[in-house]
């Protein structure tokens, strides 16, 4: 006989018609995989009520898979086979990869995405992460009792475009419907939100086992808004252990360690990190494969001490999203604190002492994430009653726009515009006749394409001819709400048409987001410079061409001394537009117009006159 | 006769409704409709209507609609787990037939 939930009023299924949703954390260090389930969210333990899956893939070479706890008392026995952290390779290259001299793994460096070379063959950061995947599908269903209907996935709000795609992949093979994927942080505001129905403007503190996720996010009357995002994608409880395990390896002067000696430790030194959230001290002890006996006492006040730094990196991208969404830390009502790292106390202590209030903690920080997703997969699928009806807002991380002449970037959607969104904006032509146009696609905050990520290129052909500026390219950006874009150009009295998804295979790193938004602070005031250059250059040329199109028609209506008069002038404007002085630049376009005026005005004349020569009044 | 729950089905339906934050009971029903011809309704009580029927069982408030009840007289709603999925029960003592999944039923 079937279980049957609780439903809320007026809301109870058919038979055979429950709609079956759940949110999934795919974490780097934990999994989690959460429901709605009698009108509460809660977590989905395993059959030995472990609510965590550690984020662990171990392959054999027989192409045994095993996975979470039983792949980490494997791992290190054989920690080439055994991973761990894969989400920090999702999408990313080989350069990418922050500490990869510590990874005990056999990478192939392909182009996209870098691959593991393990005893069942070469694995792709998908597929480990689809293995995940598979086994929170198959908890689900064994608690649910049916098969779901869909998920909602949590990605850090940093993902780019090509790791939001590898990680819906990664979902797709393990045979799940993404319904929605979903930034963690949000999730946790939805957690937090919805239980507690406060509003104002709240920042998440997300410290997780690889990545720190900062947001500011403002919640009212149920819409959430994410102001500004930041963070560090190579910082998190990982790093802590590895600061511990390096102090060790100081205090004990130990020799070069072997692979598996190190994943022992490594796992050790987690243990006393964990410990030592309760405890003031711990001894660290473990015995090697080489037989030396590891012992050093590690007290609270240590630990604190050798991880000040990290603490410390943290509130880099904390008071720059505050920057970016103009907010003090006063404003801020109160701080969600997420991910197993904020359980440590000096972690928690630095929070408080930067907003000067205790962040909030009450519900659990390694569940909160999947919680918030369930709900969002419940509403999602239907699940919810229409008065409780919530919309949710994100925000794209980098500006996307265009290339125009010479080389600058046209934004179209700017940073921290929420999504999903459409942009439209109107481009011409450059040249007399032009009937194709390149549109290049870039993501970026610089001036000057070259300093921005190019993201895509397509052509829109069969432009009719006409004269320079008069055709109307309509260019549409779309982002959808998982956060990946499609532009569009379409001419508008021809109705020619060309579009683009934008799926890039390589993604852009974090780092390379963070340096990017970084640099453009720094270069603001040269990009400012450059780009009023490039514009007064891109003029002069058309300048230049309009002028010389004109006299090579009509030189004749001009007397020798105007006609060398114009030529001295497009000579100095055309050795000045090379030089990088761009109010120069600016005076002796202004010089060649005021010269041409006049020329202008009788090839006007001429026209007239040849347009109504040999008419008669009555036939105009 | 009434209906009842099972003690342990009572601590869950308690749990359930403190952490929802509303709701003054628990309503239990029946819908003509499913491959049997009639199926449970197992809802949270925010209001009573005027003809409803209360029972109380373990501290939980049990409503039932003066239509239903025939079809569920003497019922026990029991909580039970079966491998990782959990819920609730009808141990219903009118009922004649169910579908094989037991979403349904017929008196």
């Amino acid at each position: 006989m079937a279980l049957l939930q609780i439903s809320e009023p007026g809301e109870s299924t058919a038979p055979h018609q429950h709609r079956l949703a759940v949110g999934i954390d795919l974490g780097t260090t934990n999994s989690l995989v959460a429901t709605v389930r009698n009108g509460v969210a809660g977590v989905l333990n395993d059959e030995q009520g472990h609510p965590l899956l550690p984020s662990i893939v171990r392959y054999g070479a027989d192409g045994s898979v095993e996975t979470g706890y039983e792949a980490e008392r494997e791992r290190s026995h054989d920690p080439k086979n055994t991973i761990v952290s894969v989400k920090r390779f999702m999408g990313r290259g080989l350069r990418d990869i922050a500490y990869i001299e510590n990874s005990p793994y056999d990478f192939v460096d392909t182009p996209g995405m870098v691959q593991i070379r393990t005893a069942a063959g070469v694995k792709s950061p998908v597929e480990v992460s689809a293995e995940l995947l598979r086994v929170m599908r198959v908890r689900a269903e064994k608690s649910l009792g049916g098969e779901l209907v869909g998920a909602v996935v949590t990605v850090p709000a940093y993902f780019d475009d090509a790791q939001r795609q590898a990680t819906k992949d990664a979902a797709s093979i393990a045979g799940l419907n993404v319904m929605r994927l979903l930034n963690e942080p949000t999730a946790a505001a939805i957690a937090y939100g919805l239980d507690n129905a406060s509003e104002g403007v709240y920042a998440v503190y997300d410290l997780g086992g690889g990545t720190f996720d900062f947001s500011i996010l403002r919640l009212s009357t149920g819409v959430f808004e994410v102001l500004a995002t930041s963070g560090d994608a190579a910082l998190g409880g990982d790093d802590f252990d590895h600061r511990l395990f390096c102090w060790v390896l100081e205090q004990e002067k130990l020799p070069p360690l072997s692979v598996s000696d190190t994943s022992l430790l490594l796992a050790k030194a987690r243990q006393v990190k964990e410990y030592l959230t309760n405890h003031s001290e711990v001894r660290f002890n473990a015995k090697l494969s080489t037989g030396t006996v590891v012992d050093v006492p590690v007290s609270q006040s240590d630990f604190w001490e050798m991880t000040r730094h990290l603490v410390v990196k943290t509130l880099v991208p904390t008071r720059k999203a505050l920057r970016d969404a103009g907010l003090l830390f006063s404003d801020v009502k109160g701080v969600v604190m997420v991910g197993g790292a904020t359980r440590m106390p000096h972690v928690q202590r630095a929070v408080e002492g930067c907003f000067g209030q205790p962040p909030l903690n009450n519900l659990d920080p390694d569940k909160v994430v999947a919680l918030g997703a369930a709900m969002q997969a419940n509403a999602l699928a239907g699940n919810k009653s229409v008065d409780e009806d919530w919309l949710l807002l994100d925000v794209i991380p980098l500006s996307l726009g265009l290339e125009t002449m010479g080389g600058l970037v046209e934004r179209v959607i700017h940073r921290n515009s929420t999504i999903p969104v459409s942009k439209a904006q109107e481009f011409t032509t450059f040249k007399d006749g032009q009937t194709a146009m390149s549109i290049h696609v870039v993501q970026g905050e610089r001036e000057l394409v070259s300093d921005c990520r190019s993201l895509a290129r397509f052509e829109l052909r069969g432009i009719p001819p006409m004269v320079a500026g008069a055709a109307r390219i309509r260019v549409t950006f779309q982002v959808d709400a998982d956060g990946l874009l499609a532009v569009s150009a379409k001419e508008t009295t021809s109705g020619a048409e060309a579009s683009v998804a934008v799926k890039p295979s390589y993604g852009l790193s974090d780092e390379r987001i963070t340096n990017m938004l970084k640099d453009s602070f720094e270069h603001a005031g040269d990009d400012l410079r450059i780009r009023a250059l490039r514009e007064q250059q891109v003029e002069a040329e058309r300048m230049l061409e309009s002028v010389g199109a004109a006299l090579g028609q009509d030189e004749a209506l001009l007397e020798a001394a105007e006609l060398a008069a114009i030529r001295t002038a497009l000579n100095g404007l055309k050795t000045l537009s090379r030089q990088s002085d761009h109010r120069a630049i600016k005076h002796a376009i202004d010089e060649l117009n005021r010269l041409t005026e006049p020329f202008a005005a009788r090839r006007m004349d001429r026209s007239v006159q040849q347009a109504l020569t040999g008419k008669s009044l009555a036939s105009l | 006769m009434p209906i009842t729950l099972t003690e342990r089905a009572a601590t869950h339906v308690t749990n359930f409704l403190a952490k929802r934050g509303k709701g003054v009971g628990l309503r239990l029903g029946v819908r003509t409709t499913g491959c049997s011809g009639l199926a449970y309704k197992l809802e949270y009580a925010d209001a009573l209507n005027p003809e409803d029927l209360t029972f109380d069982s373990h501290g939980v408030k049990v409503v039932v609609d003066p239509k239903s009840l025939p079809y569920i007289d003497g019922t026990e709603l029991d909580f039970a787990r079966e491998g990782l999925n959990e819920g609730f029960k009808f141990n219903n003592p009118n009922v004649k037939d169910e579908c094989g999944c037991g979403e349904s039923f017929n008196v």
